[in-house]
């Protein structure tokens, strides 16, 4: 039984697989380019006149920032946008008929997530080569951050997709949760440059500690203790993924 | 052993509408079996059941023993479902719904690859296998469908409505291949409403109306039911009606005459009768299909029966 877990979760990964690299334009392109204007715009023309911040210039500081927010928003679109298609075609029936287990397919669908995210960010680094030289702290923690932060944001996209009934619910989250939460999660800035209580109330927002993490695995600096980080990424991705168990093994959105 | 066995089952959807109310049906091991029902009886509640779509209220439902409380893997692996709607990527090729199909179900690939090689080529679609499946024509996306659902070779075919919108011709092959794959130990339940197709195919019916079963019986004990069929002769012109004592005629224009005849009394007489008054018969058919009649009486007495008891 296990070989035939194995030979379904492997061919949703590949679906998922094909069909981010299908549509290459719109996956892996915009990322690049967006990424680029960042590091033109807040890296050179105005990271110079910035100066350092944590001991590293303004373009080294933001580069762990910026490759993480691609990795938090691709993982997240992926899973989202994917599902719902699945269920708006309703091939998702495919599935719901086949004896595939629940878990299966939560990690097919979130594993296809993880590796656009890690494409993305290994084009993202790519990119951020040609403004800065990138340093490379502590290789197991920028490994272990990329994934336990993708896993939780496609997680999350999943569960976003199984209660979405239109295009537009599928694009709430990103716009008014997913952004501010990234903007106001210390990718441009340190939390040191806050105010104390502003530094506090940063500190209830989880993508400060996964850019954090993920800064610490670069620079070797981090405002927060990295091992809380990946404490807290583990509860989260742990408390998220059985919602998204509970949620499918129900039929929630996607049985009548 | 049933191929499949309901009892009881009962679904309430959200908002009150009770879907099915207590169905209870059997269907033996390599049969071949008519659903049958107007539009909102229950068929495709019936089937989202038995195919994990649609979770029920309340009842049991074994497939080839295997319960789909307890053993649902078990039972999800011999069924192969044939849905009314279109339900696959249409951007993704032939050749790749298929293999995704055998995956889900644990077909390893390299088998895979030759199951749908022999189901695409089976059903005229392998010359499309790289063509996405937007880009094919409605009775090639039915007959995809048909091929998908046997990549895991599954020992029970569910079709809701197989042949819906696809032209006599490629009608008629589906049915000459679902014929065969019955004819090779696969059990099929078919819901159609083509009446002609399930009285051609199917050797046992259930008909369903308002969520219950109104009738379970084989094809043959329930044709042999209908004691009066109407006939449309076509005839010479003729400027008045003939007369046929015993039976009951209408002149619907002067060259078309419709005659009920009981099964006890055939239709010689009518010819006798017809020839003596020196009337011309040019050729004949049923008014309607044989089991469409006994479908529409059944399901109207079934209503009539309900609305008396309340």
């Amino acid at each position: 039984m296990n070989h035939l877990y194995f030979v379904a979760l492997r061919t949703i990964w590949i679906k998922e697989c094909t069909r981010f690299l299908r549509i290459w334009i719109q996956t892996l392109v915009p990322p690049a380019i967006t990424m680029s204007l960042y590091f033109v715009i807040f890296g050179s023309l105005i990271g110079s006149r910035i100066g350092t911040m944590g001991g590293f210039s303004y373009m080294e500081f933001i580069v762990p920032g910026l490759i993480m927010m691609a990795i938090i928003t691709n993982s997240y679109s992926n899973v989202s946008s994917s599902f719902f298609s699945a269920k708006f075609q309703r091939n998702v029936e495919e599935l719901l008929v086949a004896p595939v287990p629940t878990w299966v397919i939560i990690m097919g669908f979130v594993g296809g997530g993880v590796a656009r995210a890690m494409l993305i960010g290994v084009i993202v680094t790519c990119v951020s080569m040609f403004f800065v030289d990138v340093h490379i702290h502590h290789f197991g923690v920028i490994i272990l951050t990329l994934i336990l932060t993708s896993t939780l944001f496609a997680t999350a996209g999943l569960i976003n997709a199984i209660y979405a009934k239109t295009f537009d619910d599928i694009s709430m989250v990103p716009t008014f949760v997913l952004t501010p939460l990234t903007y106001l999660g210390g990718v441009f800035y340190s939390l040191s440059l806050l105010p104390e209580f502003w530094q506090w109330v940063s500190k209830a927002n989880p993508v400060v500690y996964m850019v954090n993490g993920f800064r610490y695995g670069f620079l070797g600096v981090s405002d927060v203790n990295v091992g809380i980080s990946v404490a807290l990424l583990i509860g989260f991705n742990a408390i998220l993924f059985s919602i998204a168990y509970v949620l499918l093994q129900r039929g929630t959105g996607i049985r009548s | 052993m049933f191929a499949l066995d309901i009892s009881g089952l009962t679904k309430t959807y959200k908002g009150g509408v009770q879907a099915l109310r207590g169905v209870d049906l059997q269907v033996k091991e390599g049969d071949f079996f008519a659903l049958l029902g107007p539009n909102g009886a229950g068929k495709s509640t019936t089937i989202g059941v038995i195919a994990s779509l649609v979770n029920k209220s309340s009842g049991d439902v074994n497939v080839f023993g295997h319960s789909i409380d307890t053993a649902l893997e078990s039972a999800k692996s011999c069924i192969g479902l044939v849905p009314q709607e279109f339900n696959f990527n249409q951007f993704e090729t032939l050749q790749q719904i298929m293999l995704n199909q055998a995956g889900y179900y644990g077909v390893p690939r390299s088998v895979a690859k030759e199951r749908a090689e022999v189901y695409l080529k089976q059903l005229d679609l392998w010359e499309k296998r790289n063509a996405a499946a937007r880009e094919l024509s409605g009775g090639m996306k039915r007959r995809l469908m048909i091929a998908r659902a046997l990549m895991h070779e599954p020992k029970m075919l569910i079709l809701d409505e197989p042949t819906a919108g696809v032209d006599i011709e490629i009608r008629r092959s589906m049915w000459k291949f679902l014929k065969q794959i019955n004819d090779q130990g696969i059990t099929i339940i078919l819901t159609t409403h083509y009446l002609e197709e399930a009285e051609m195919l199917c050797r046992n019916i259930a008909i369903i109306d308002k969520g219950n079963i109104v009738e379970n019986t084989s094809m043959k004990s329930l044709l042999s039911k209908l004691n009066v069929e109407t006939f449309v002769l076509d005839i010479a012109p003729v400027k008045s009606a003939p007369e046929l004592n015993g039976f009951t005629s209408r002149l619907i224009d002067d060259h078309t005459l419709e005659v009920d005849v009981e099964k006890s009394e055939g239709l010689n007489p009518v010819f006798t009768q017809l020839s003596t008054q020196g009337v011309q018969v040019m050729s004949m058919r049923n008014k309607s299909n044989r089991l469409e009649e006994l479908f529409v009486r059944l399901v109207e007495s079934g209503r009539q029966a309900q609305g008396d008891a309340a």
